[in-house]
């Protein structure tokens, strides 16, 4: 028994950085299975990807104005997050580009901001941080900030949930019996940008976005309702967070990494062996029915 | 609850290019109109202008004081991801929108709606069936049901029995002759030419311009049919802009 305690309890009652840090990535976890699972119904994965760099030139403000401040890094890479997401929309909407497209001329233009701004005065340590999180260095203001999201998150959802489901399947029909279209779209990107910031401090820009998408995708083997999607993706995250910690910890490895190919790990297996179109599923045939 | 939807000169179209083009006329409440023409004779243009999903490029259409919203429509190829983890039930019962908008609690006298729209349209037992898994006929069945719930005086449909069994199409055409008893307007675009003449008292011939417009024995003439093909197949990439006042 004792040897079980040492691998899996041990690094968090013995530190508190280990404590704080398991606090944040499972707050962040609980936000991040549901709004993943709707980003991957929508077929917005890689715009979530895309997002995911638009935030950093924001970050980056807030950093070359008030040094390694989360507060300011975060606000700052929320509202570029934001900017960037309210433009494509409008572009979309007025000329004959498709969102994505926008998306993508507009955050490779943001990651290049971003990157500039941050050579300018940081280090190249600091672009590390920013770019990769570091996440053993959370302390109570960040997990203050990362519950703050999932809790805006999780409510955000409940409320909107009927639109938002009608958005993602038929949006035509919500456009004729409701004008919350635009509306509902942008609130739920928002509320993706929001994830992204939070996911920001432990994962880093460039892979905050790995918790929204592998759980979400990896539950597709597993579940077939919105609801059980969700709870699915949201398991996996919050494994994929508390086991990449201990990965982390026991050998060494820079935490963000290690979260995310732990959630990655989840995802390769879900595909092999998950019951609903799993590659194993589909090796062992079933009978078919009389009608 | 009967009200005539009124168009007068309307034009609408794209990229300058008119599609429906000085159309005027009015959609008597309660009267079963067919929509007929050649493809590209601005059929389905006309119903996306009723419902305001295109703006007319010139004229007005009255919707008699109803909102744009009130209206039911069927879209011919609706954007609907088929492949999206939703049952018959849930889909269907989305059409009490009207009633009860984005947060209004589905209660017992909604359920039992939903069971009945469900019977009307011939999909009992397909209640937890995913929608991705129907046939083109039993979807068209779900979005009718859909429709039914929404309970619109006016029902806007652009190509309902398109790609649909002979069966299908009856079970279908039983539920919109219904809607016309209880009072409701139905504008229906239709290819079948025999299905107007046996079933829609009123036809609206379109070849992007107005050819004719009343009772339908007296529009589906040979010498109104070869006018709309020979116009819809003219099409002119440099027309020069247009002066015309109707």
């Amino acid at each position: 028994m004792n040897w079980f305690v040492n691998i899996f309890v041990a690094p968090f009652t013995e530190f508190s950085f280990m404590r704080h840090a398991l606090g944040a990535i499972l707050s962040l976890a609980l936000g991040c299975g549901p709004v993943g699972t709707f980003l991957v119904l929508r077929r917005m994965s890689l715009s979530g990807d895309a997002l995911s760099h638009a935030v950093l030139p924001g970050a980056a403000v807030g950093f070359l104005m008030y040094g390694l401040s989360l507060t300011a890094m975060s606000l700052g890479g929320f509202l570029a997050g934001l900017g960037v997401v309210v433009l494509a929309g409008v572009v979309s909407r007025l000329t004959p580009i498709k969102e994505e497209a926008s998306l993508a001329a507009l955050y490779i233009i943001s990651l290049a901001l971003g990157v500039l701004l941050v050579s300018i005065k940081g280090t190249s340590v600091d672009l590390m941080h920013v770019l990769f999180g570091t996440i053993l260095a959370v302390d109570d203001p960040a997990i203050l900030l990362v519950a703050g999201v999932a809790t805006v998150t999780l409510i955000t959802l409940a409320v909107l949930y009927r639109p938002l489901v009608t958005e993602c399947f038929d949006p035509g029909f919500l456009r004729a019996v409701s004008k919350s279209g635009s509306v509902v779209h942008l609130m739920f990107m928002a509320l993706v940008a929001l994830n992204l910031v939070g996911g920001f401090q432990a994962l880093g820009t460039l892979m905050s976005v790995g918790l929204l998408i592998l759980p979400a995708v990896a539950a597709r083997f597993w579940a077939v309702q919105v609801w059980s999607l969700s709870l699915a993706a949201t398991l996996i995250a919050l494994a994929s967070g508390y086991f990449g910690l201990l990965m982390s910890y026991h050998w060494e490895l820079p935490s963000g990494p290690a979260i995310v190919l732990t959630a990655g790990v989840f995802y390769l297996s879900s595909l092999c062996l998950g019951p609903h179109q799993g590659f194993l599923s589909r090796l062992v045939p079933k009978k078919h029915l009389k009608n | 609850m009967l009200r005539a939807i009124d168009i007068h000169d309307l034009t609408v179209g794209y990229n300058r290019h008119p599609a429906v083009h000085h159309l005027s006329g009015r959609f008597e409440p309660g009267a079963l109109t067919a929509v007929v023409g050649p493809n590209g004779s601005g059929k389905s243009t006309l119903l996306k202008a009723i419902m305001g999903i295109l703006r007319p490029m010139d004229g007005t259409i009255d919707l008699g004081g109803l909102r744009a919203g009130q209206l039911a429509y069927l879209p011919q190829q609706a954007e609907i991801d088929h492949t999206f983890p939703i049952n018959v039930l849930d889909m269907v019962t989305l059409g009490h929108w009207p009633f009860l908008g984005p947060f209004g609690r589905v209660g017992q006298v909604q359920w039992a709606k939903t069971h009945a729209a469900l019977a009307a349209v011939g999909l009992v037992g397909f209640e937890r069936r995913p929608i991705g898994s129907l046939s083109a006929g039993q979807f068209q069945r779900v979005l009718f049901a859909r429709l039914f719930l929404q309970d619109a005086s006016v029902i806007l449909l652009d190509e309902p029995f398109t790609a649909v069994d002979t069966k299908t199409t009856e079970d279908l055409l039983r539920v919109v002759l219904e809607w016309i008893r209880q009072g409701r307007t139905v504008v229906a675009v239709i290819h079948d030419l025999d299905q107007v003449r046996t079933n829609f008292p009123y036809t609206l011939m379109l070849a992007r311009k107005p050819i004719a417009w009343g009772p339908t024995s007296t529009i589906l003439t040979p010498a109104n049919l070869d006018t709309a093909r020979c116009i819809a197949e003219a099409w002119d990439q440099n027309a020069p802009v247009c002066h015309e006042k109707s």
